[in-house]
């Protein structure tokens, strides 16, 4: 086994774990402010298919970039609009903005079926992107590399500043929040919108990126897996990390398999993987004494202040 | 066939939350004759289900006066198929057609309920007075994808992307390895199968991982143009899947066996006009043109064309069939004696791959 097969490997991982990684991390950060959106997948398709089509229309990969979160992250307004607004359901809610994504995505994507754009790939020079060793580091596009940073920002962001800390307190308590002058409502729109983009920009990855295309639903159930990291992770962003590679190395390592020729479990279990290993994780977390003390208190319930 | 009713989690969440599958066109006039598809993927696939539509349209463009075709798409093969194919038959649909394997037993079941209304199955084994079969030798098309891999692997390692084990898939595999080995005694394929007909990022993560592992072609049986784009960024080849793909990568795209369904289905709606419907078994291929070939590259050496032309003027004038024996098992076992050809019988339900073929399943 030599350094080029690892190598590629390697960047297999990353490409299978990049979108989750970034539509995971902006659902830590919506679920933090203590709710749960479960349109992920939607999201995802609304960024994927946004950040398409600017690119055809603009010709510049950043502007779709951009375009992809913005879809993403109105989708996810969208979503607020009904949950914080009018208080609706968040699990309906979420799983209608789901059904949503994936039929206006596909709408709008009829007229960009069949259609290429030149694949968003590493802005290195060539020297460094295309040098066997040295691309497992240089040659990825942009994208990766901004997950990577927001992994980072995200985790200080949450731990080490005021804005976190209110949202936090947001989700952990959102009574006593809004008592002290916080606008409960505020800080989650402004979450949602920021989980939003995030996922849009995961589904960018998918179409700007691994196939430079439009094909209906081409997240494939990407956005569940995220929505199942963020709780594997136990709702810390530096785990969420791992736990997105970790994720990607047993999607390659069930393909690997395969591709050798030989087979150690079922592929249905492979493919259970990720959810099996979120119950684990789950398992743990509650038989610590601290009981899942890293979940929000106020996930998932709507949010009424006394009058 | 557990392999084909499973639904993993992703399948299990996302039918709950997004696989509600709408009713693509809306009814107009009352005296129309209503025909209904159930279709495996979107139909802007660009692959298995987009041809399907296309034969569909046909349908319309031809019968259009007297016939109207609805359809519903992204229909999950497993026990969620049944209310949709019943559905279309409470919504007065004469003859259903159902596009994909793994809607088989739904279909006997709907069928059973409904005895005025026919239904067609698409690649299945199992009829009924009102349920008749249908097929496409693809395996024909995956015959002359063999040999031009045979001839222009520089490697001898084939990749094969399939999707689950029926016996599509197996004989596309076999034909595939057999007609590459005519041309390379030892040419080996890797068969990595992704339990889904379209998912693109694990068709192209799956694409990757053949290339890593030596494969310098590598051809499809899942449904969307994600191997073809991932072969056309490392500088490599494949073929396209149901459609003419080349357009998603001008380069890697070798040929594609397209699927023509169209004058079946005009011909099945026009027996349904006309009161001549029966039950049948209808397994059609190059002769008939229900598959064709598409272009070849500009990157296929003349030599080569010729080669893979001679492949395909055999299957028209039924001179030649790459399931003619001797034929050896992955085990090494002689399946097909020396100069025997498999009957159509055997071929609809083979499970086994042939010698040089490598799989985990």
């Amino acid at each position: 086994m030599d350094i080029n097969f690892i190598i590629a490997a390697i960047m297999t991982v990353v490409g299978i774990s990049t979108p989750i990684l970034l539509a995971g991390l902006g659902e830590l950060v919506v679920e933090k402010a203590g709710v749960l959106n479960l349109g992920v997948e939607g999201m995802m398709l609304l960024g994927a298919i946004a950040g398409f089509a600017v690119t055809v229309y603009t010709g510049s990969p950043w502007l779709g970039v951009v375009g992809a979160g913005v879809a993403g992250a109105l989708g996810g307004m969208f979503f607020g609009l009904f949950v914080l607004g009018l208080n609706s359901n968040q699990v309906a809610t979420g799983l209608a903005l789901t059904i949503f994504g994936t039929g206006l995505s596909s709408l709008i994507g009829l007229s960009f079926v069949g259609r290429i754009v030149a694949p968003f790939s590493s802005i290195f020079p060539p020297e460094l992107a295309r040098d066997p060793l040295l691309k497992v580091i240089f040659g990825y596009s942009p994208i990766v590399y901004f997950a990577l940073i927001m992994v980072a920002v995200v985790a200080w962001f949450l731990k080490s500043t005021r804005a976190g800390l209110i949202l936090r307190a947001v989700g952990e308590n959102d009574l006593s929040a809004h008592s002290i002058g916080y606008s409960v409502v505020g800080v989650r729109f402004l979450a949602i919108a920021f989980g939003g983009a995030m996922a849009g920009i995961g589904g960018a990855y998918f179409s700007m990126v691994i196939t430079p295309m439009w094909a209906e639903r081409m997240t494939a159930g990407r956005g569940w897996i995220a929505l199942a990291l963020v709780v594997f992770a136990g709702w810390r962003s530096g785990r969420l990390a791992v736990g997105a590679y970790f994720f990607g190395l047993l999607m390659a390592l069930e393909l690997y398999a395969k591709a050798a020729g030989f087979s150690i479990l079922p592929s249905q279990f492979w493919a259970a993987m990720p959810y099996l290993m979120t119950v684990v994780v789950l398992a743990l977390i509650s038989m610590r004494d601290r009981a899942g003390s890293n979940a929000p208190a106020c996930l998932g319930r709507p949010f009424i202040p006394a009058t | 066939m557990a392999i084909l009713n499973r639904r993993n989690f992703i399948q299990a969440a996302g039918a709950a939350a997004a696989a509600l599958p709408l009713v693509g066109s809306k009814a107009f006039g009352a005296e129309k004759v209503k025909v209904g598809f159930i279709f495996l993927g979107p139909i802007g696939d660009y692959g298995w289900t987009w041809a399907h539509n296309k034969g569909r349209e046909q349908v319309v463009a031809e019968l259009g006066d007297q016939v109207e075709a609805v359809y519903v798409e992204n229909v999950p093969e497993d026990a969620s198929a049944v209310p949709l194919i019943r559905d279309l038959a409470n919504q007065g649909c004469k003859l259903i057609f159902t596009t994909s394997y793994g809607y088989m037993d739904q279909t006997l079941q709907v069928a059973s309920e409904f005895p005025d209304v026919k239904f067609e199955h698409c690649t299945g084994f199992k009829r009924a007075d009102n349920v008749s079969t249908y097929n496409s030798k693809f395996h024909e098309g995956r015959a002359v994808l063999g040999t031009i891999s045979g001839m222009m692997s520089k490697t001898g390692t084939l990749g094969y992307l399939g999707s689950f084990k029926v016996p599509e898939v197996v004989l596309g595999v076999n034909a595939y390895a057999l007609s590459a080995q005519k041309k390379n005694p030892d040419a080996k394929v890797k068969l990595v199968m992704i339990d889904s007909w379209f998912d693109p990022p694990k068709e192209a993560a799956a694409t990757e991982t053949l290339v890593n592992l030596g494969c310098d072609i590598v051809t499809t049986h899942t449904d969307s143009p994600a191997a073809l784009q991932i072969l056309e960024q490392k500088g490599l080849h494949g073929f396209g899947q149901g459609a003419d793909m080349s357009s998603f990568a001008p380069n890697a795209h070798l040929t594609a066996i397209e699927d023509i369904w169209g004058p079946y289905y005009v011909e099945r709606v026009k027996a349904l006009l006309d009161g001549s419907w029966a039950s049948s078994d209808t397994w059609d291929g190059m002769t008939e043109g229900t598959v064709i070939i598409s272009p070849y590259n500009k990157d296929v050496p003349a030599d080569v064309a010729a080669e893979a032309d001679k492949i395909q003027a055999g299957y028209k004038d039924g001179t030649f069939d790459i399931f003619t024996g001797p034929i050896y098992d992955t085990e090494g076992t002689l399946r097909v004696k020396e100069g025997e050809v498999m009957s159509l019988g055997d071929l609809a339900v083979i499970d086994w791959f042939v010698k040089g073929v490598e799989s985990a399943s």
